[in-house]
């Protein structure tokens, strides 16, 4: 794997949408060609090169190509945007839509993202050593596709809106997170390993959702079934088990309808 | 204005009658003329090209509220689609629903040059003019919206038809119309008791009026006024298996009733995106194509004409002033639903959709419309549409024609479909080898639609005293292509001219045009009657004055006004 080493020098005055800090876009350049791709601030088109030192060249493809990007990256948008395989790891925090659309490959983000990382996420991983913020893994606006397969490990706090719209895949966060988790959710699982707010699962038709930690209030459109004894991924413990959202539809299994379910820790 | 040639191209053109033969076709002040009646002109040598008219799409949902709602509700439907403006081309955005500007220029890149917007709720008529307004290039019209409106279902009630076409005189004034469009005809009406119409002589509730006396007191209304356009219906019943015997019912309600118009129509019907309305089965499990039974009605009664409601297999958003068939759609595929009632007039619903060819109801629409076009035996009364958007956007045309010039593009889909065998039972498609040639595609795509209109006198040909639109297409019919040549030719004309303005050049966009915007002004003897019951109509119900619901001057600033003198 070869890998290219990108170094932030100036910071733009706007915000700088660099959706070609990819493998995909990377794969086959050489540290000038690569310095050459464009990025935008505001409507105004410039060279990646005019914000970042660019070192090393990149593999023959985007699986053979790891990015590391360093510095501020507060002011990036898009980093790791719609990537195939390959890896990114970015070395500080990282402004919106980090690993949106990603379909394969691994982001690393040692510091904090702000909103929307892993939108509409197809596959691979995305491995985030801070907090997030809001939207993680959910739907882009308007869109009914939310997170559709892979995996998104936070070890901090994550914001609200948590997993919007989700279809698939797997959002584990270990600190707490914000009110919305899941809403419209139709499949995948979240676990929250700290304190959840409230309004978790709201209209979710089917799907997951592990709270460790405490829930401030219940959605009324989830009912208590039973108490449960799970063990999974390192999580091991006696859990209560509510099903909902009661007021939205639910697709049927040998006559018996299937619900989104929502467990909370109460035990060891 | 310049003077063009444009010579030695391969023309097809059913209006002259000529069927690929080379010829020249000369542009003089707007009008083609006679190519010795030029002087000094620009030549374009179209040699080894293809040449027609421009295009004209007789039904396509392209402004107002609703193809706004699809827009705000839909930001999904723009995500990476942005092209930023260049040159002489403004910002341009969205797929299924794109902006004004885009809407202009994508017709203009498959060689079309007018539009119809089928349905506008008359009390958005200002926003419905201020869209078109914005769109650059095409002559448009508008056709208003009249089967579920309060006026026309109480005077059909009792059949007064006088009255009946003074209140559409006065509405086709006040909104600056083309046409008289009725959707589900009373059943968007009975949408607002949460009920339906789904066949003919369901009563419409209150009001005590089945379908089947609104279309005809329609048809016998229109035809009273001698308008340009016959009744454009979009029947009951839309989207339901099994829905096929509702449609035939509909179009049998036009017997005996012959056109009396000056402006050269043969039909007193126009029937819309008939795909939609040609199910067999009771059920989507056994749902079956029905575009036998329809086309063998079609084609044996010439006061009828249709268009397609191509499904072409896309992300799209479906929108109609047919309020509870919306309602259906969106308990089908969960997706978002915008719903709206318009007080007296009609209302209309929103839903994204997804025809897949993984799904093999999809897959029978896309073959029940293709069958549609293939079955018929005049392709001059079967016009190609999408119903853009309802069945996809507008852009696919191409691929239409494409899949009825090529019997190879229809089994390749086939081949593409996850439920091949079973559509292949549930459809004739499979059993059918036409292909239709580019003349053929001419009538459904010019001549035509034109004809239907009224409007022969100015497009759909390329015959001297004509408008000058003209499409130049890199495509040599007389040369091997392959079926994705065509699709790849018709969506990238390389010239078009409009009103004798050359708007592409080369592929690119080279003028935003003159726009203009056709109405029809129908002179009837004065109606005391009528106008008293719009004054305590705007009185009693309305939530807008009389004043702050006609279109005036600037909504249209380039009007083009068609006159209809049915005084007597």
């Amino acid at each position: 794997m070869e890998t290219v080493t990108l170094t932030i020098k100036n910071q733009p005055d706007l915000y700088l949408e660099a959706d070609n800090i990819t493998p995909d876009a990377f794969a086959g350049k050489k540290a000038d060609e690569i310095a050459n791709l464009h990025v935008y601030v505001g409507r105004e088109q410039h060279r990646l090169g005019d914000f970042f030192e660019v070192s090393g060249n990149a593999g023959a493809t985007p699986e053979e190509t790891k990015i590391v990007v360093n510095g501020d990256l507060s002011r990036v948008k898009y980093i790791g945007m719609k990537m195939t395989g390959g890896e990114v790891v970015a070395n500080g925090n990282a402004d919106m839509y980090v690993g949106a659309w990603m379909q394969g490959g691994k982001i690393t983000v040692n510091g904090n993202v702000d909103a929307f990382a892993g939108t509409g996420m197809k596959d691979g991983e995305l491995v985030i050593n801070g907090n997030a913020g809001n939207y993680l893994g959910a739907a882009y606006r308007g869109d009914w596709r939310g997170m559709q397969g892979g995996k998104i490990t936070v070890k901090g706090n994550a914001g609200s809106d948590l997993g919007t719209f989700m279809n698939g895949g797997e959002i584990i966060v270990g600190g707490d997170v914000d009110v919305h988790v899941a809403t419209h959710a139709e499949g995948g699982k979240i676990v929250i390993k700290g304190n959840a707010k409230s309004r978790l699962g709201g209209q979710m038709v089917e799907g997951e959702i592990y709270v460790l930690g405490n829930i401030d209030v219940m959605m009324p459109g989830f009912a208590y079934r039973e108490d449960v004894d799970i063990e999974m991924d390192g999580i091991k413990g006696r859990f209560a088990l509510y099903e909902g959202d009661l007021g939205e539809r639910h697709r049927k299994r040998k006559g018996q309808p299937i619900y989104a379910k929502l467990y909370q820790q109460i035990g060891a | 204005m310049a003077e063009y040639l444009i010579k030695n191209g391969f023309v097809f053109d059913p209006v002259l009658g000529i069927r690929g033969d080379q010829a020249d076709i000369a542009i003089k002040d707007g009008k083609i003329v006679e190519t010795n009646a030029i002087t000094n002109p620009k030549v374009i040598d179209a040699a080894g090209k293809t040449v027609m008219a421009g295009g004209v799409d007789i039904h396509a949902h392209v402004a107002g509220p609703k193809v706004n709602v699809g827009r705000n509700f839909r930001p999904e439907d723009k995500l990476f689609g942005y092209k930023p403006r260049n040159g002489i081309e403004r910002m341009q955005g969205g797929f299924s629903v794109p902006t004004t500007i885009r809407t202009g220029y994508n017709y203009a890149r498959m060689g079309y040059t007018t539009v119809m917007e089928a349905a506008m709720p008359p009390l958005y008529a200002r926003h419905t003019h201020e869209e078109m307004r914005d769109t650059p290039i095409l002559d448009q019209g508008a056709y208003p919206v009249f089967g579920n409106n309060w006026f026309v279902l109480e005077y059909l009630k009792n059949h007064e038809i006088e009255n009946t076409a003074a209140y559409i005189a006065w509405l086709l004034r006040a909104t600056k119309g083309y046409a008289v469009k009725v959707v589900n005809p009373g059943g968007t009406e009975a949408w607002a008791w949460g009920l339906n119409c789904e066949n003919v002589h369901d009563p419409v509730p209150y009001f005590d009026i089945t379908p089947a006396q609104i279309v005809t007191g329609l048809i016998e209304a229109n035809e009273y006024l001698g308008l340009p356009h016959s009744m454009h219906v979009h029947a009951n019943n839309l989207g339901n298996p099994g829905n096929y015997t509702t449609t035939l019912d509909t179009f049998k309600l036009s017997e005996g009733i012959k056109p009396k118009s000056k402006f050269g129509r043969d039909q007193v019907m126009h029937h819309t995106h008939v795909q939609f309305h040609s199910y067999g089965g009771d059920s989507w499990a056994n749902v079956d194509s029905r575009a036998r039974e329809i086309m063998d009605y079609v084609n044996s009664h010439d006061n009828i004409t249709i268009d397609m409601g191509q499904v072409t297999l896309d992300e799209t958003t479906t929108m109609t002033a047919d309020g509870p068939f919306e309602h259906h759609l969106t308990e089908l595929n969960h997706l978002k639903w915008a719903n709206a009632d318009v007080e007296l007039e009609t209302g209309s619903g929103v839903v994204p959709y997804v025809y897949s060819p993984n799904i093999k109801v999809c897959a029978i629409q896309w073959a029940i419309g293709l069958e549609l076009a293939l079955l018929a035996k005049d392709s001059s009364r079967i016009f190609l549409t999408t119903d853009h958007p309802n069945a996809g956007p507008f852009i696919r045309y191409p691929r239409v024609m494409k899949w009825l010039m090529s019997e190879e593009a229809r089994e390749q889909q086939f081949d593409a479909f996850k439920h091949k065998d079973k559509v292949i039972e549930a459809t004739n498609l499979a059993g059918i080898g036409r292909e239709l040639d580019l003349y053929e595609i001419a009538q459904m795509t010019r001549a035509g639609p034109a004809k239907s209109l009224g409007l022969a006198h100015m497009y759909g040909g390329l015959a001297p005293g004509l408008e000058a639109d003209v499409a130049v297409y890199d495509f040599n019919p007389n040369e091997p292509y392959a079926p994705d040549d065509i699709e790849k030719a018709f969506s990238n004309a390389e010239h078009l001219f409009k009103t004798g303005v050359q708007v592409v050049r080369d592929h690119e966009i080279a003028s935003n045009g003159n726009k203009r915007t056709l109405w029809v002004n129908a002179k009837v003897n004065e109606n005391p009657q009528v106008m008293r019951d719009v004054k305590e109509k705007f009185l009693r119900y309305y939530t807008v004055t009389l004043n702050n619901y006609e279109v005036t001057g600037h909504y249209l600033p380039n009007p083009y006004v068609i006159e209809v003198d049915a005084t007597q």
